[in-house]
């Protein structure tokens, strides 16, 4: 009888997270997804002209503006993730490794507006002097996001570097592989599918930060033609603009969060296929 | 000549005394077997000939080993060049996550050759001493893994004699393998040891027995016995080898 209960209570609390989850999808489509029937979905989507005032929703710069920071924070991010991994499992001292796994995974708890912060105090003003604008640009954004990624890339592919069978690296090496050599050409393909499923989830982080983005960006409506050019995320104008947005607008919010809906599960989906593919 | 001597050699893990003063010379062109049960050092002192210790961080060596009369304990050794002369197959195939090309020409590619047509010719040639040319020669693309264990051991041997290494180190090859599997494998080292040196570990007396020339006994650590192979299961000298080969002891 009790346990039953106990059951039956589990069963129900079970649901009940699951639905509220599935609530928040449906109702994101709902508000949404009129605004795609009533301007078109390609005008949407492929307009560039964001004026809510005048009716014109065409979030365009946004996606290219998420694209164009998370690729920068991708390409400054992981060569340095990887490479940490790397050394961290294949040629770090065990001692080394025991300290600074914990360390970096402590990296990820940090609040995103500790490292806007730091990127509004220090990135910013460096980037003014050197590459000359404000600073606040689509460079400062990809610098910031690339440090907010490097844990999770790194932890993912450390886990995966390490589940390489030992008896791999023994076979290399008693070939008479250098150890670079072993790590290069058997252990890195070996791990290859964990490896890009942290590079994967990496760039979901990136794309769907946006309080560190938002500090660092300058947010102005248009597509970057530079690095050291102002640039919005798909994140941050939801963000920005959510405090006065009203019918057709808060519509086109809602429909902004779709897209990125649509990002973020096409990424989680690439990257729990490529896990499994073992 | 021996091809290798093994000279008042003594090891450490730490505290334990893995190998005690262990003194036995390899012969060119034969199979030499050790034999003992788990845990004698055995698979350590195999270990000890192409250097694979070296990856314990606790290992201590002293004493010589000599290939070809030179020392490779010495710090100065090389160690790709001395792996690539003394080979070793692992007890478990090992074959790596690649394609059956890429696993045999793994060797030559790392040693720096590049040209596509001496790599086939190399694959051709190992996988035909390994006598897996005539099965496999339609699927080198094909993943390792997608052998059978006794494809994969094979395979692992052809990626060595890839390199063209002198000695080869066995470390229970066919622990893993059916006795049909087992018995193709013995037939095979029968035919390698015309070009190579072989040194084989095994836990099975009558593998021993069938393929080795001469055959040492090892119990904790030491070298009781080192003889002919058929001396050490007819009419071995100490009481302990003779418990051991008939069965009473192991």
């Amino acid at each position: 009888m009790k346990e039953k209960l106990i059951q039956k209570s589990l069963f129900l609390i079970a649901t009940s997270a699951i639905s509220i989850l599935v609530l928040i999808t449906f109702f994101i489509f709902k508000e949404g997804s009129p605004l795609f029937l009533k301007k078109g979905f390609f005008s949407v989507v492929f307009g560039s002209d964001w004026s809510p005032i005048e009716g014109h929703f065409g979030v365009w710069p946004f996606i290219v503006g998420s694209i164009w920071v998370t690729v920068g924070a991708l390409v400054l991010g992981v060569p340095l993730a990887l490479a940490c991994s790397i050394f961290l499992v294949e040629f770090a001292p065990k001692k080394l490794r025991l300290w600074v796994k914990p360390a970096i995974e402590l990296l990820a708890g940090i609040p995103s507006v500790v490292y806007g912060f730091i990127g509004v105090v220090i990135l910013v003003p460096l980037i003014r002097v050197y590459f000359g604008g404000t600073g606040f640009s689509v460079l400062a954004s990809s610098v910031v996001l690339a440090i907010m990624i490097l844990p999770t890339i790194i932890g993912i592919s450390m886990d995966s570097l390490s589940a390489v069978p030992p008896s791999y690296r023994e076979g290399s090496l008693a070939l008479g592989a250098t150890p670079w050599q072993t790590v290069y050409r058997v252990v890195l393909p070996a791990a290859r599918s964990g490896v890009l499923a942290s590079v994967i989830l990496g760039m979901g982080r990136a794309i769907g930060e946006t309080m560190a983005v938002i500090m660092v960006a300058g947010n102005a409506v248009r597509i970057p033609g530079a690095l050291t050019d102002s640039v919005r995320t798909l994140t941050s104008n939801i963000a920005l603009e959510m405090g006065y947005a009203i019918g057709d607008h808060r519509m086109a919010l809602f429909a902004t969060g779709i897209i990125l809906f649509g990002f973020i599960m096409v990424l989680n989906i690439s990257a729990n296929l490529l896990t499994r593919k073992k | 000549m021996s091809k290798l001597e093994v000279k008042n050699l003594n090891m450490h893990y730490g505290d334990f005394h893995v190998l005690q003063s262990v003194n036995m010379p390899i012969a060119q062109h034969e199979i030499t077997a050790m034999i003992g049960p788990s845990g004698c050092g055995k698979s350590t002192l195999l270990r000890c000939f192409n250097r694979m210790n070296d990856l314990i961080e606790s290992a201590k060596i002293q004493g010589e080993i000599l290939l070809d009369e030179k020392n490779i304990l010495v710090k100065e050794t090389n160690l790709i060049k001395l792996r690539k002369k003394v080979g070793m197959v692992f007890q478990r195939p090992n074959p790596f996550p690649l394609s059956i090309y890429e696993n045999v020409s793994y060797g030559p590619k790392i040693h720096g050759e590049g040209k596509k047509r001496v790599l086939l010719e190399i694959v051709q040639k190992a996988l035909e001493d390994v006598l897996l040319w005539d099965e496999l020669k339609d699927r080198l693309k094909d993943s390792a893994l997608s052998l059978s264990l006794e494809q994969q051991q094979r395979l692992t041997i052809a990626r060595l004699l890839a390199v063209q290494p002198e000695v080869l180190l066995m470390d229970e090859p066919c622990s893993a393998l059916d006795p049909i599997s087992t018995q193709r494998v013995e037939e095979l080292m029968f035919q390698l040891k015309e070009k190579y040196t072989i040194v084989i570990v095994t836990h099975n007396m009558q593998q021993a027995a069938r393929v080795s020339d001469r055959t040492g006994y090892m119990l904790l650590g030491r070298l009781v016995e080192f003889d002919e192979t058929q001396k050490i299961f007819t009419n071995p000298k100490h009481k302990e080898t003779e418990d051991y080969v008939t069965g009473r002891f192991g």
